[in-house]
């Protein structure tokens, strides 16, 4: 009767681990480029957009414009590589500044800072990976 | 007896706690003393590191010099407004010191350009309004390329630098230097560090408090 109480325990055991190793390709992707991401973010981007993503007076635009960067997606790529110059509104207000482009970050380096901006400060859009990115970057004007 | 130890006890815990109420900061920098006729007697006094006489145009391209910072507490940086390293993060914990101090008539913001080429009082200007920063108390500072790098180096002890190495050409340190009434330092805070900032506040509070009673 022990034996078969024990055995069974190893048995659950054994199939969650199986379960739980399971997880899809895609989802363990994610996590790994979203800590890369934040990593990437925190020496690139954290100065001026800060750690909440919530920028700074007019000076730097906030990351939480869901909307923005939605919309945008496509564009996020070039636009992190090459930087942005000129008037854009976000959250309805305007930001006129410049921001300097990122050339040394290779294409894999943008999905996951990428991954990790559209996931967090209140975004939620999921996965983007390194061909995507390479694709959005070939794009660039 | 024993009651006795127990009260002296309890008035040394009394005596640690108004001992940390009444801090004072200390001054810092170079001092040296000096000899003085006081009622005949000849003292020896102390003679302490102050901030020499400057004067630079401010964001309203308006001439702005110490004598805009007599009886009042000050603190100054470096910085520049292209600058994406340290100084957004410098000027994000300065706004929040700024938001606690705003409108008190005896607290200043300097906060020197070093970028003398492109940084002009309009730019100073734009940026500030930008940060969300109106009227005077806390000024942008514009001045020449010496005057400049020589307060920083001589008078504020913090090292600002043009390099050629850099990125960005420009090199400094994010110091927040705390000044009194009579131009002496009390006080050098990291502006990247918050709980360094936080330590800045809380020592201003100290040091108004020196300078001008409890009354408020």
């Amino acid at each position: 009767m022990r034996n078969k109480i024990i055995y069974s325990v190893l048995l659950a055991l054994g199939f969650g681990i199986i379960i739980q190793s399971c997880q899809s390709e895609t989802s363990i992707n994610y996590k790994r480029y979203y800590v890369n991401g934040k990593k990437i973010y925190e020496n690139n981007c954290q100065s001026c957009h800060g750690a909440d993503g919530k920028g700074l007076g007019t000076l730097y635009p906030p990351l939480t414009d869901s909307t923005y960067l939605k919309v945008n997606k496509n564009k996020l790529a070039c636009l992190i590589r090459n930087g942005q110059e000129g008037e854009i509104t976000i959250n309805n207000i305007s930001y006129d500044g410049l921001m300097p482009g990122n050339e040394t970050l290779a294409d894999i380096d943008i999905a996951q800072v990428i991954v990790y901006i559209t996931n967090s400060f209140g975004n939620n859009q999921g996965f983007y990976d390194a061909a995507a990115a390479t694709s959005d970057l070939k794009t660039c004007k | 007896m024993k009651k006795a130890l127990f009260l002296a006890f309890l008035g040394l815990i009394f005596k640690s706690c108004t001992d940390s109420a009444q801090k004072t900061l200390p001054i810092l920098g170079e001092r040296e003393p000096i000899e003085k006729t006081v009622d005949g007697k000849v003292i020896i006094d102390t003679l302490y590191q102050t901030i020499q006489a400057f004067s630079y145009l401010n964001q309203d391209s308006i001439a702005l010099t110490d004598k805009d910072f007599d009886g009042k507490i000050y603190v100054s940086d470096f910085f520049f407004t292209s600058c994406n390293t340290i100084c957004p993060i410098m000027h994000r914990n300065m706004l929040q010191v700024y938001n606690k101090f705003k409108g008190d008539s005896k607290v200043k913001f300097l906060s020197h350009t070093i970028d003398i080429k492109y940084d002009l009082p309009s730019r100073l200007k734009k940026y500030a309004s930008k940060l969300g920063v109106e009227g005077n108390q806390w000024e942008f500072v514009h001045g020449s390329r010496d005057s400049i790098f020589n307060v920083a180096a001589k008078n504020y002890l913090v090292a600002a630098y043009e390099d050629n190495t850099d990125p960005q050409g420009l090199v400094h340190q994010g110091w927040f230097i705390l000044v009194d009434t009579k131009k002496r330092i009390r006080g050098a805070y990291d502006g990247t560090n918050e709980d360094q900032v936080k330590q800045l506040m809380a020592d201003m509070g100290i040091l108004l408090k020196e300078e001008f009673g409890d009354a408020k």
